[in-house]
């Protein structure tokens, strides 16, 4: 599944990033902190977090994950969104919380 | 032997998170580049991206010095700052010293050095209370 679809499937707002849209799921992590995710999130996967700040794009790419889902109706800073242009890694949105859009993430994954 | 050697040098400015990952960045593209087995890759940005974090949350300045070889990358990272009254305190996962605001990003979660040292073949780290630290990571591109 691609972000593109998982997006569809969710009904997952695209703030940013339109060009990694094609980016293939492997997995998914669910954290809101950096070191956890840099030391544990494998590549492919998408992470569903509450950080709206462009430090998490850095680590995104850094660990050439797939997505970046902002949980809560949280919106992201504007340079997060310009991070997610620039890295090709789409930064998307949900009203859920974290536990809801994490265990549909991990149905479609894995259904 | 007339090996290509490569040295980058990184300034590392304390408390101004907007670049932190850069450094880290650049050097992927450059392992990339020299075609480096991607699990060294990996392990080499994971543990220099917290150890130039540690520079940003905790000192006043930094340099990061990156030496490559036909062997091993070497990084050392050089601050001006509090420095760390206790490393093997500090090495344990969930101690941290970071600010509220540091940790409201995310950041100071106490599990970075713990990063580094599972992602750093060799790691070393010196420090002197009100100086600053140094830390040094190695990482071979063969084993």
């Amino acid at each position: 599944m691609n972000v593109s679809q998982l997006a569809g499937l969710l009904g997952l707002r695209v703030f940013g990033g339109e060009t990694g849209l094609g980016n293939e799921i492997n997995g998914g992590y669910t954290s809101d902190l950096l070191s956890d995710v840099m030391g544990h999130a494998n590549a492919g996967c998408v992470w569903v977090t509450l950080q709206t700040h462009k430090n998490v794009l850095a680590i995104a790419s850094l660990k050439e994950l797939a997505a970046v889902v902002i949980v809560k109706g949280y919106q992201p800073e504007p340079d997060m969104l310009e991070q997610s242009s620039i890295e090709g890694i789409p930064v998307l949105g949900t009203s859920e919380e974290a536990f809801e859009i994490t265990g549909k993430i991990y149905q479609l994954l894995n259904g | 032997m007339t090996a290509e050697t490569i040295h980058i040098e990184f300034q590392v400015e304390g408390g101004n998170f907007s670049r932190a990952g850069y450094p880290s960045s650049e050097v992927k593209k450059r392992l990339k580049q020299l075609n480096v087995d991607g699990s060294v890759i990996k392990r080499t940005v994971v543990a220099l991206y917290e150890a130039e974090v540690n520079i940003v949350a905790h000192a006043y300045r930094g340099l990061i010095s990156v030496d490559i070889d036909e062997h091993k990358i070497l990084i050392r990272l050089t601050d001006e700052g509090p420095g760390i009254p206790d490393i093997k305190k500090a090495m344990e996962i969930g101690y941290s010293t970071a600010t509220p605001e540091v940790r409201e990003m995310g950041f100071g979660a106490g599990m970075g050095l713990s990063n580094m040292n599972s992602n750093a073949d060799r790691l070393e780290i010196t420090s002197k209370v009100g100086q600053g630290t140094t830390v040094e990571i190695v990482n071979f591109f063969h084993k």
